[in-house]
């Protein structure tokens, strides 16, 4: 075997492998942050907490009604997007002319108050959820040895990353949604329902979060605080990558993921604050983001 | 902008405002012969960190969503300096030993406060210095994120006592030679002291021409510009003075509960303080401490009943003030008597 830089290989690829897989959990949270942003002007808080609520419904499905995996990556971003719906329709719609920091502090709020009732429910520790049998197990690729559940996340992570961008830059619907962030008021004159449009585009932006938690289920313990200890650090990609664009925070959640799994192997200790230090060189040289416009 | 609560009128102190500050200096000497005052100590701690805090929201319009960081540094600097003190002693740079031994015995509190202050004010200035560098809703992510950081470093670090904390123990509590503050009441006057003196500072800067610079930068940033002031410059003095402040408010705390611990440098400190200002009512000079008091009473009251509930709780107050109680508590009354508070 060879090693590189005295690093075994095994150890850096695996590594390697899990960066790629936080990455894939970053850019989708961020892609739907981002898409949020871009139309309701909403930072939402409350999307590590409905990406954990995916996660949640998942296992409760398995244990309580012995739904499995494949009925649960449709169900629970199902049941997330409907409750999405209800929150702009009853919340967020109220507070579009104000300020855009009401709307952090209120699905902060949010945000407390879901992470709150799972963990008075089920308490702190987590829960482990079984792989699907069809995903089980895994191959030996010479250099390293691949699960097969983790290069599923990887493959389908990267699906869904594109299918949003073709989603949104390349159909009608994205059309629509691109005109209408740039000018709402040209765009419901010519008789589209934006409003309705806001609640579509928050909704599905949730249940892309509830579909990264159900896939995260098998990775990490499904505990009440998955979600908010990886909202702030997908913040911090946030601020790398700028809300600017969609392909953007695609290749700015992957990226990071990889240099906080490498950092792992060179240099452990830092590996947790691998990327705030990323941001702070950021906004030292490029203030807006790597891909983002200036605000 | 984000605070509905009228302008400040700029020159002088209007008549109503020495109603108001009477009213609460009037209920927080008499407080301690009606309460606990360990809990109402703790109360005015947290009175002057939302002050702090709402120095940047209410008259820079700066959400920063990481004051944790300035309060939990300035909590673990106090009690590290107050039961240890500070010593370095040789230190090796390429293999060249460089003896400094200095060595300082364990502070007494005033200067261990004093000490945490300057490490807020310190940490303040990097993170404000990067934060600034973006706008709006980017500044609260940034101040989150770095916060996070800190947070993290807070649980590798050796000096932290990770998740036992740092306790003070032994150390001296004799603050400024006479005052005893193992005796529960001589705590609360030392403790008003050091609110009093935070609120008023504060309460000078908002309404020096600094601070009408700062609420023109609020209002309308570009015209700020354009009128020559150098605005970085504002924010920055802004930020690092709110962390100072925070750090304050944090070193006290650690004379009032015996310890810092990674709680008070966890994101959800963070978003207690905004909720306080949030409560009491964003950009009002008296808002901050009315909220602190409803928060932290309500917490304390819940805390023996439904102890699990409280993040609920601070989740559904949160919603509930967004959505129908924007101006918060001491703002609704202002705009009842028609007088900025």
């Amino acid at each position: 075997m060879f090693e590189l830089l005295g690093i075994a290989p095994q150890a850096l690829f695996g590594q390697l492998l899990l960066g790629l897989i936080n990455g894939a959990f970053y850019a989708m949270l961020s892609l739907g942050l981002a898409v949020i942003f871009g139309m309701l002007n909403v930072v939402n808080f409350a999307h590590g907490a409905l990406y954990m609520a995916g996660a949640f419904i998942a296992w409760l499905l398995l244990e309580k009604l012995g739904i499995g995996y494949w009925a649960a990556l449709v169900l629970a971003p199902l049941a997330v997007g409907i409750v999405g719906i209800a929150i702009e329709r009853a919340m967020l719609r109220w507070l579009y002319k104000l300020d855009h920091l009401y709307g952090l502090l209120l699905t902060f709020g949010l945000a407390l108050i879901v992470e709150g009732l799972f963990r008075n429910e089920y308490g702190s520790s987590g829960q482990a959820y079984q792989i699907p049998e069809l995903l089980e197990g895994g191959h030996n690729l010479g250099f390293m040895f691949l699960p097969n559940y983790r290069g599923w996340v990887v493959v389908f992570s990267l699906l869904l990353c594109f299918a949003t961008w073709f989603v949104i830059e390349r159909t009608k619907l994205g059309a629509y949604l691109r005109a209408a962030t740039e000018n709402p008021a040209l765009v419901q004159a010519f008789g589209i329902n934006v409003p309705r449009m806001l609640t579509l585009t928050y909704a599905g932006g949730v249940a892309l979060a509830a579909l990264a938690g159900v896939m995260a289920a098998p990775i990490y313990n499904v505990s009440p605080q998955m979600g908010s200890s990886l909202i702030i650090v997908v913040f911090a990609v946030v601020v790398i990558g700028g809300m600017g664009s969609i392909m953007g925070s695609i290749v700015t959640g992957f990226a990071l993921g990889v240099v906080e799994g490498l950092t792992k192997v060179f240099f452990a200790e830092a590996s947790n604050t691998v990327i705030f230090v990323i941001m702070a060189i950021v906004l030292l040289i490029k203030p807006a983001g790597l891909f983002g416009r200036v605000g | 902008m984000i605070a509905q609560a009228p302008a400040l009128a700029s020159i002088g102190t209007p008549r109503h405002h020495y109603v108001a500050f009477a009213l609460m200096l009037g209920l927080a000497v008499a407080a301690p012969y009606l309460e606990y005052p360990v809990f109402l100590a703790k109360l005015l701690c947290y009175a002057l960190f939302a002050c702090a805090f709402n120095l940047l929201i209410g008259f820079v319009g700066l959400l920063s969503f990481g004051h944790a960081a300035f309060w939990g540094t300035a909590a673990y600097a106090s009690a590290h300096f107050a039961s240890k003190g500070f010593a370095i002693g040789t230190i090796t740079i390429f293999k060249v030993a460089i003896p400094i031994n200095i060595a300082i015995p364990p502070f007494p509190p005033e200067f261990a406060i004093i000490a945490g202050v300057v490490v807020a004010a310190v940490f303040g200035y990097i993170i404000g210095k990067l934060a600034i560098r973006r706008l709006g809703i980017y500044f609260a992510m940034v101040t989150l994120a770095f916060a996070q950081m800190i947070f993290f470093l807070a649980v590798q670090a050796p000096f932290t006592g990770g998740e036992d904390g740092l306790q003070l123990g032994n150390a001296s509590r004799l603050a400024i030679g006479v005052l005893n503050l193992r005796d529960n009441l001589t705590l609360y006057w030392f403790v008003l002291g050091v609110f009093l003196i935070g609120f008023l500072f504060i309460y000078r800067v908002v309404h020096s021409p600094f601070g009408q610079v700062l609420k023109a930068i609020r209002e309308n940033e570009p015209r700020a510009v354009s009128l020559g002031y150098r605005v970085e410059r504002y924010k920055l003095m802004a930020f690092v003075l709110s962390a100072a402040l925070a750090g304050l408010a944090g070193g006290t705390k650690v004379y009032v509960t015996g310890s810092a611990a990674l709680g008070d440098v966890n994101w959800p400190m963070s978003g207690e303080v905004v909720l306080m200002a949030l409560l009491g009512g964003m950009g009002t000079i008296f808002g901050p401490v009315a909220g602190a008091v409803v928060l932290i009473s309500i917490e304390e009251f819940l805390a023996e009943r439904a102890g699990a509930w409280v993040s609920v709780i601070q989740g559904g107050i949160f919603v509930l003030c967004v959505l129908a109680f924007r101006r918060g508590i001491i703002g609704e009354i202002a705009r009842v008597i028609r007088k900025p508070l």
